[in-house]
């Protein structure tokens, strides 16, 4: 069908002529076939979001119906692309186009090459969607899992054998109550429409971050949800970035949405150089990137989320971990908001469209664990971790605010610290996990039996801190009795030597479990170790020492032998001074 | 998009602020450029913001007074709006519209480009990493700005922002490709005072020569500065990824931008946003900074120096709040500093370069732990300073009041600097060492690693190894 374009301003260009055209239908807009999305229908007249600049276009030109919802394309070959916001390969429009995108740039998204494809079903097998009909190793990290698309219900009638295909070639004929249905390597799935599963379970395990304060005061779970807010600045992107460095998920989905494009840039160098501290294989062979950065058109950074989520439900689909990153869900909501502006739709609160909340709401809901699709049951998870960019820094805007009434973890970054260069920026007073009770179990059991008891212990430690603090402010340190100083030197050892962490040092970057554990554990024996030599009446200059605290700053930046040697001196130096020490 | 011959109207229906809404138009482009010809046969410019069946609204960017909706006469031109450009703009001085002011003749044009520009595509980008030198201590050595970073300045009205930016235009160079480096400087409704400033200090020092001044007063038209912007990133990209020469371009005053902006936007009637600032004002922010950067295989660079004015020095006002969300850093100005009579005032405990730690792999390889060192110090020295404010400066113990010392030497030696002093990095480099000698206890340089104080450290090198502080 044609429609005739009537009006254009900015992103946002109507139709007239389009009846029976569909919401969410993807249509090609003017001359040059601009690539756009219905998202408003009145009766012939419809309202486009365009994903392209819409300079040069002019009413009259002619607008092409495409009879699908927008949607992408799912297959081997996406581990390691790089797309924009409607699923275009970067580097192949690149390699065609150079450095500049144009507008009405077309690339397929998938490779065209082909893969060493193992079937797993043979003729005569019943198979229903979700269920696996063959491998294919996509990448030396993973094992692409065939899937039979969802919907689809019957007995194989042939499968090609072992050997190389292409994303288009038939593998597997099925033979279905509506007649024969050829399966071939790739399926396309509508961006806006959740991938379905059997089932909904409930977190049991942590997603390790690497990042001490994380794994240790406020961990998420695999198939959790959480919000990173904060001004400029406090470290939004650097604590995405180390997320999706060394957060022990198969499948990383980084969304660089409206932001930097340099960022992009730095992940696209560093990670093929960086290598998976559990295989010792680079990062980029786990990790998917959807870059639309800032300057690239504002519909397209609308849709890059959705783009983002269902590529990672793809691979939940298949039994993997998938956390996504979401830097800034606030430019999405931007998007969402000038596009609302300008269908002229009635505004609510700071202008963002009254259904924000449930827009955000259905976004996070993606997340989870799950049992897939298909007669194996296989557990699958999405982790999701959104950036948001509150104006000013202020947490009460619209944006922050409906986010943290969906998600159960929240990484407050904090302006102050930031700026003090206490890294990460993330308040320990205000930032909470609603994980931290289920995941203790596994910690328990995988790490430390007293994880969880020594997590209160620092907790309340830090928690007098801040208030010993604020009355040091009034009164001086001085005035404090040595109990309450030393519960500030405690304090200080746990921010200085525990709590930060440098993205930027190679040993630092990443905290394993074990060894988050062990510095916390160390400082909290110091402090009962101080606290008892002060009941027998020692004083707090007597027994602090320099040279423990010399030890205790240097060791997050030691490799794992130096490390454990240290810790051991430590141990040495505590016992000497204070006598066996309890652990 | 295919080009249509001009088309001619005189259907002019209304008039509101910069905007003029043109009735029976027919097939008119988005963006299309269109000549208008006021009732006393005046030519301007402008382009279509918004275009539909029977109308378009246009932007008429030297303004929209004495016009009238019965004689005015509007051209539409066929074709969005595109600049002519050539090597030629260098040393040439231009208005918001990209007209020459400078009394001289245009220029032959290689090329005609659209100025909005198109998105680099992030992969073939690549990362900023080399040294940019401005001479100025508190940035070269504390917040150390690359090739292609958008690094801005934030300042507060009164401080002497306009002889920073007017230093840094005069001194900035890639070390080494010295003859490869242009300044675009677009300044945007600035007074007719600071224009005389920015002129002549330009043209007396001969630092036109490798520049392109892009003007526009308080009193031009408002739509004009909306444009300048685009008109210096759109001759910067030209220069530095076609004839790919080093461009820094610095823009002044993005407040005033911001402000026309506002203005279209009330004229628009669009939804106001915070102050009253459009909804999309990140997006319009971004569409100039995100032009700045490197590209793989070109040896050219766009780096951008925005400085932005924060009315009463308000971090959170938006446009400064956007900027910081938009840009690798910030440089801040700070009121206490001025006025103890420290210039620049750089308050470097706010201020970062976010690509530092990148830049500094490449320049000397002290220049890390030192400035990370003289960082502390400085901060130490700062809490010291609150300290003695509480319990008073005689009750400081000797190592306190050492630092006290340190933070001052620190301002009057190593932020403070004259406008016309010009120091290369390793003369700002030695200068922080010697300060650290100076006022800090060797045991208390926990930031450097000894063998990096072995090696620099005044204590450690042969005299005369270190150039005299005052004899840059
Ligand atoms: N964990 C860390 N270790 C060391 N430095 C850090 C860390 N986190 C942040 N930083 C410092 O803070 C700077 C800003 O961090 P980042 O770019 O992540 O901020 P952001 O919150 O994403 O800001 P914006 O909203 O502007 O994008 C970094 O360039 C780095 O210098
Ligand atoms: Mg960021």
């Amino acid at each position: 069908m044609e429609g005739k374009i009537t009006r254009v301003a900015g992103p946002v260009v109507m139709a007239k002529g389009l009846s029976g055209s569909k919401m969410y239908e993807m249509v090609r807009v003017g001359e040059d076939k601009l690539i756009g999305e219905i998202v408003r229908l009145v009766e012939d007249r419809a309202e486009i979001q365009v994903y392209e600049d819409t300079g040069g276009l002019r009413p009259g030109e002619p607008v092409e119906t495409t009879g699908s919802l927008l949607y992408v394309e799912l297959g081997p070959g996406l581990i390691g692309q790089i797309y924009d916001g409607i699923q275009r390969p970067l580097t192949l429009i690149r390699d065609e186009y150079g450095d500049f995108i144009m507008r009405g740039v077309v690339a397929e998204p998938l490779l065209k090459r082909s893969w060493s494809f193992k079937p797993k079903v043979k003729p005569g097998d019943k198979i229903v969607g979700g269920d696996i009909i063959g491998e294919i190793q996509e990448t030396e990290l993973v094992i692409h899992k065939v899937l039979v698309p969802p919907g689809i219900k019957g007995t194989v009638k042939s499968v090609e054998p072992e050997g190389d295909y292409t994303a288009d070639d038939t593998i597997v004929t099925v033979e279905t109550s509506s007649g024969e249905v050829k399966l071939t390597l790739k399926q396309k799935w509508p961006v806006r429409i959740p991938r379905p599963y059997k089932k909904r379970l409930d977190p049991t395990d942590p997603l390790i971050t690497g990042t001490r304060i994380l794994d240790f005061l406020f961990p998420i779970a695999k198939g959790g949800t959480a919000a990173v807010p904060g001004g400029f600045g406090t470290g939004k992107t650097v604590l995405q970035h180390q997320l999706a460095k060394w957060s022990d998920a198969s499948i990383v989905v980084y969304v660089g949405c409206g932001e930097r494009g340099n960022e992009m840039t730095d992940v696209l160098r560093s990670f093929p150089e960086l290598k998976d501290p559990r295989t010792g294989k680079p990062l980029m062979e786990r990790t998917i990137l959807i870059a639309n950065t800032s300057n690239m058109p504002v519909a397209a950074r609308e849709a890059s989320i959705y783009t983002g989520i269902t590529l990672a439900e793809y691979y939940r689909d298949m039994g993997y971990d998938v956390a996504l990153m979401a830097d800034s869900t606030s430019r999405w909501a931007e998007a969402l908001r000038e596009v609302s502006g300008r269908l002229g739709e009635i505004p609510g609160e700071e202008g963002y469209p009254p259904y924000l909340a449930d827009r955000l709401a259905e976004f996070y809901e993606r997340a989870g664990r799950v049992i897939c699709l298909g007669s194996e049951d296989r557990i699958g998870s999405v982790t999701v971790v959104g950036a948001v960019s509150p104006p000013g820094g202020d947490f009460s805007e619209p944006v922050t605010q409906s986010t943290l009434r969906i998600v159960r973890v929240f990484w407050a970054l904090d302006k102050s610290l930031a700026e003090q260069r206490h890294f990460p920026a993330i308040s320990w007073l205000t930032s909470y996990s609603l994980y931290s009770g289920v995941l203790e179990d596994w910690f328990r059991k995988n790490v430390a039996p007293d994880w969880g008891a020594l997590r209160t212990e620092v907790g309340s430690i830090l928690q007098r801190e801040s208030e010993l603090s604020e009355l040091v402010k009034l009164i001086g340190a001085d005035a404090l009795p040595e109990r309450d100083r030393l519960t500030l030197y405690i304090g200080r050892l746990l921010r200085e030597d525990f709590l930060m962490q440098n993205a930027f040092h190679d040993v630092d970057t990443y905290s394993p479990p074990t060894r988050t554990y062990k510095i916390a554990k160390t400082i909290v024996d110091l402090h009962r170790a101080m606290s008892s030599a002060l009941s027998r009446g020692a004083s707090l200059s007597e027994i602090t020492s320099p040279e423990i605290r010399k030890i205790l700053s240097q060791l997050r930046y030691m490799p794992e032998e130096e490390f454990e040697n240290a810790l051991a001196e430590l141990r040495d130096i505590m016992k000497k001074l204070f006598g066996e020490v309890s652990s | 998009m295919t080009s249509l011959a001009p088309k001619y109207y005189r259907t002019v229906r209304e008039v509101r602020g910069p905007l003029l809404i043109v009735e029976k138009t027919k097939e008119v482009g988005y963006g299309e450029i269109v000549r208008v010809l006021d009732p006393k046969g005046g030519e301007r410019s402008g382009s279509v913001i918004e275009t539909g069946e029977g109308y378009a609204i246009v932007q008429v960017f030297e303004g929209t007074s004495e016009i009238d909706a019965d004689k005015t006469a509007v051209t539409f031109l066929g074709d969005t709006l595109k600049i002519p450009v050539s090597q030629d703009i260098v040393g040439r001085v231009l208005n918001g519209r990209g007209e020459f002011i400078d009394g001289e003749s245009p220029v032959v044009p290689d090329d005609y480009l659209d100025v909005n520009g198109l998105p680099i595509n992030p992969t073939a980008r690549e990362y900023p990493k080399d040294f940019m030198q401005t001479g100025i201590s508190a940035i070269d050595g504390m917040n150390t700005l690359s090739q292609g970073q958008k690094l801005p300045l934030f300042t507060g009205s009164g401080l002497p922002h306009n002889q920073l930016a007017m230093q840094i235009a005069r001194q900035a160079k890639v070390p080494g490709k010295e003859e490869e480096f242009v300044v675009v400087f677009g300044a945007m409704g600035i007074s007719y005072e600071d224009y005389k400033f920015f002129v002549n200090n330009f043209e007396k020092t001969g630092a036109l020569s490798r520049s392109v001044l892009i003007v526009n007063l308080a009193d031009d038209p408002v739509a004009e500065r909306i444009f300048a912007p685009r008109l210096a990133m759109t001759y910067a990209e030209y220069l530095a990824f076609t004839l790919e020469i080093h461009v820094l371009v610095i823009l002044t005053d993005m407040l005033s931008y911001a402000e026309g902006l506002r203005e279209i936007s009330a004229a628009r009637e669009e939804m106001p946003g915070r102050r009253g600032f459009p909804g999309y004002l990140y997006t319009d922010l971004a569409s100039i900074y995100e032009r700045c950067g490197r590209i793989l295989g070109k040896r050219g660079s766009v780096t951008l120096i925005p400085i932005v004015t924060m009315p009463n020095d308000d971090i959170t006002h938006p446009v400064v709040d956007l900027t910081g969300y938009i840009t690798e850093g910030q440089i801040f100005l700070d009121r206490n500093l001025h006025n103890k009579g420290i210039y620049p005032p750089i308050n470097v405990l706010p201020s970062l370069s976010r690509l530092m730690t990148e830049a500094t792999r490449y320049t000397r390889e002290d220049h890390r732990d030192l400035s990370n060192q003289l960082y502390a110090a400085y901060a130490r020295a700062q809490e010291v300073r609150n300290l003695a404010l509480i319990i008073g400066e005689e009750a400081l113990e000797e190592s306190e009041r050492r630092y006290l010392d340190f933070g001052n030497a620190f301002e009057r030696r190593f932020v403070n600097q004259g406008f016309e002093e010009n120091r290369d990095l390793s003369y700002t480099l030695d200068l922080g060492w010697k300060l650290l000698a100076e006022y800090v206890p060797e045991e208390d340089l926990t930031r450097i690693p000894r063998k990096i104080i072995e090696r620099y450290h005044p204590r450690y090198r042969h005299k005369g190894a270190v150039k005299s502080e005052e004899a840059p």
